[in-house]
């Protein structure tokens, strides 16, 4: 049975710009998938589709078990959706705000009145409840706008880059009331552009760019298969750099790099923290000295590096992996495992 | 497969478990409901923002000033001669009807500001009726339409304007009024839900108001036109109101040649079908615009 988001060969063209080309989606009920990829990859596109905001061209698109394009109106019930813009009427109250949603959802004035009251507690906007929306502060804001989705405690839920813009302190704040959320059993697709929010939110990591799915899987996963984590020496003279490569090469999981002019040397590695004590103790008894060292892991840009890096394979592999992994992930999932695609067996290869 | 699926799943899924929205209600009780949750939140931000209600109002009372004091002493009515009252009189129909079909831009603004702030996304997401959210809108301008008239008219006796005729016709020449403002107000959301920025559909909702408010008999009679411009005048939609509420204030001087045009000899029934068929085509457009709308 297929996900409780679950999309296959969505198309979308814009002029020229095809914002999506084929995408596949499968997001087992209860779990969270985190959709990554840059400004303009078609994140927001592939959201609008699924919260019938917008029709593909081709494709088709269930929420909640429900055909997305034959019955918009029954899949509007079952969804919150949670935009990039905060999408709250700034001249109205949060009380009003959250009232008139509910009001649009069906809800009885009553009902809505009092789902509104529990939903500003919950989200900490008791005391700004009867202020004007203009007054908040951008994470206030952001709070009503999520509460604003959960009026009618949706099955499935859409967000798109929830934190973009927010101060660390807003954005961690946000994180604890979405995993909340999660824990109570609700279906959630995130899009951000941020690794590390995915790696916090997600079960299941899909990365966009151009409209495709170009690689899919466990946070884990897309790391190990960006080269996973790095460790950076930057020694003291140019003259130790001898010396730290072939203590470092008895570390790497792979090909280092040295930058000579910044005295830089990086290697894969694979053991964490544990590995870097044993790296600067080895370095120390070689007589190396050092200004800097650090375990580097893998960010977005690493992740993209690493798949655009090489394209013709992505082209191939990930563009394969995307329409016919959708197949696999769907007996996947049947059989109540994760995923698995393509993303899974490469890391097996790299490691 | 996906017949299948979508049967069982879509009581399953969304019905069967206390989770989502309650089931939706018929068609028209929805857009009613849904339209008056609308117009409320919309009435309130026009409480909340008082400069726009304010300024709506001075705009008219300034024509009414300026148009009455300056051009009053020296423009000619039929029936009339140059007299500054009796254009006085003449007048008032006229700036009453470009009051209410000003009204067009706040709804163009109000709406594109909506799309340009994401809410109509939030909207077009929510289970609610799908005319509701300009319907709702439109009905906002319309109680603000109806306050300005009501004020403006303050100000017009102020400065000496009377009705001659009975209450009832007074009240169906604002009643007309008021409903040209509203099938004009359809027009200015299907701008707000065509343009860019809200900035777009003010100026975009006001520039070819005054062509069709000045190519009309609203400040000048359309009989020194030229003949090309007189036909347009006469069958324009703002005159045929204009020319109605003249009649059912009283506000015609007695001799006043009346153009032969079908709508000017009929003045009240053509506002009445002119209104109507805008409302009818405008709205049906600005709905299906909304159903594709994209910020």
């Amino acid at each position: 049975m297929p996900g409780a988001i679950y999309a296959e060969g969505l198309v979308k063209t814009f002029g020229d710009v095809r914002a999506l080309d084929g995408v596949d989606l499968d997001v087992p009920e209860g779990t969270v998938l985190g959709m990554l990829g840059p400004n303009g990859a078609g994140k927001t596109t592939a959201v609008r589709v699924l919260t019938t905001l917008l029709r593909p061209d081709r494709g088709k698109a269930e929420v909640a078990g429900i055909d997305v394009l034959a019955h918009p109106d029954k899949v509007r019930r079952s969804i919150g959706l949670s935009g990039q813009f905060a999408a709250v009427d700034e001249y109205l109250t949060g009380r009003e705000n959250l009232t008139m949603v509910g009001q649009l959802y069906q809800m009885s004035g009553r009902d809505a009145k009092r789902r509104a009251a529990e939903l500003l507690e919950r989200f900490h906007l008791g005391d700004a409840a009867d202020r004007t929306a203009k007054t908040y502060s951008g994470g206030m804001r952001r709070r009503l706008d999520l509460a604003a989705a959960l009026v009618v405690s949706p099955p499935v839920m859409f967000m798109d880059e929830p934190t973009t813009g927010l101060d660390p302190r807003n954005r961690q704040a946000l994180w604890d009331v979405i995993q909340e959320l999660v824990a109570g059993g609700t279906t959630l697709l995130l899009t951000t552009q941020y690794l590390e929010e995915a790696d916090r939110l997600a079960h299941d990591i899909c990365v966009v760019d151009h409209g495709k799915v170009i690689a899919r899987g466990t946070s884990d996963q897309l790391k190990a298969r960006t080269g996973g984590e790095r460790v950076e020496v930057v020694v003291h003279a140019p003259e130790h750099l001898t010396v730290a490569d072939e203590v470092l090469r008895g570390f790497a999981k792979g090909e280092g790099t040295i930058e000579p002019h910044i005295r830089r040397l990086t290697i894969p590695v694979a053991g964490g923290a544990k590995l870097l004590a044993e790296v600067i103790r080895e370095l120390d008894v070689r007589g190396v000295e050092i200004d800097d060292i650090g375990l580097r892991r893998p960010t977005l840009d690493d992740v993209f590096i690493a798949l655009t890096g090489h394209a013709a394979e992505s082209a191939d592999g990930g563009g394969g992996a995307g329409a016919g992994g959708g197949g696999t992930e769907r007996s996947g999932t049947t059989g109540g495992s994760r995923p698995a695609s393509a993303a899974g067996h490469r890391k097996e290869g790299v490691r | 497969m996906t017949t299948a699926s979508t049967a069982s799943t879509a009581t399953g899924g969304a019905g069967g478990t206390s989770l989502g929205a309650p089931p939706a209600r018929g068609g028209i009780s929805r857009l009613a409901r849904d339209s008056l949750v609308v117009a409320k939140r919309n009435l309130i931000r026009m409480v909340r923002i008082p400069e726009v209600v304010i300024f709506g109002l001075i705009q008219p009372i300034m024509f009414v000033v300026l148009f009455s004091y300056v051009f009053g002493g020296s423009i000619s009515i039929p029936g009339a001669g140059i007299s500054p009252s009796g254009y006085r009189e003449f007048l008032m129909a006229g700036i009453f009807a470009q009051t209410v079909t000003f009204a067009t831009a706040g709804a163009g603004a109000g709406i594109a500001d909506d799309m340009h702030k994401g809410l109509i996304d939030r909207f077009r997401s929510l289970p609610m009726s799908r005319g509701a959210v300009l319907t709702g809108r439109t009905l906002a301008d319309l109680v603000q339409s109806a306050l300005t008239l009501v004020v403006l008219a303050v100000v017009a006796l102020l400065i000496g304007w009377r009705t001659h005729e009975n209450i009832a016709k007074v009240l169906t020449g604002f009643a007309l009024l008021l409903l040209l403002g509203y099938a004009f107000s359809w027009i200015g959301a299907l701008i707000g839900l065509s343009v860019r920025t809200p900035e777009a559909a003010t100026s975009g909702g006001l520039i070819w108001l005054f062509p069709l408010t000045f190519i009309s008999n609203a400040f000048v009679p359309s009989e020194n036109m030229p003949s090309f411009l007189q036909t347009v005048a006469d069958w324009n939609p703002f005159s045929a109101t204009v020319m109605a509420c003249r009649d059912l204030f009283g506000n015609l001087p007695p001799h006043y040649p009346v153009p032969d045009a079908w709508p000017m000899q009929h003045p009240v029934l053509a506002s009445v079908i002119w209104s109507v068929l805008i409302i009818a085509a405008f709205r049906t457009l600005a709905v299906r615009k909304y159903r594709s709308a994209t910020a």
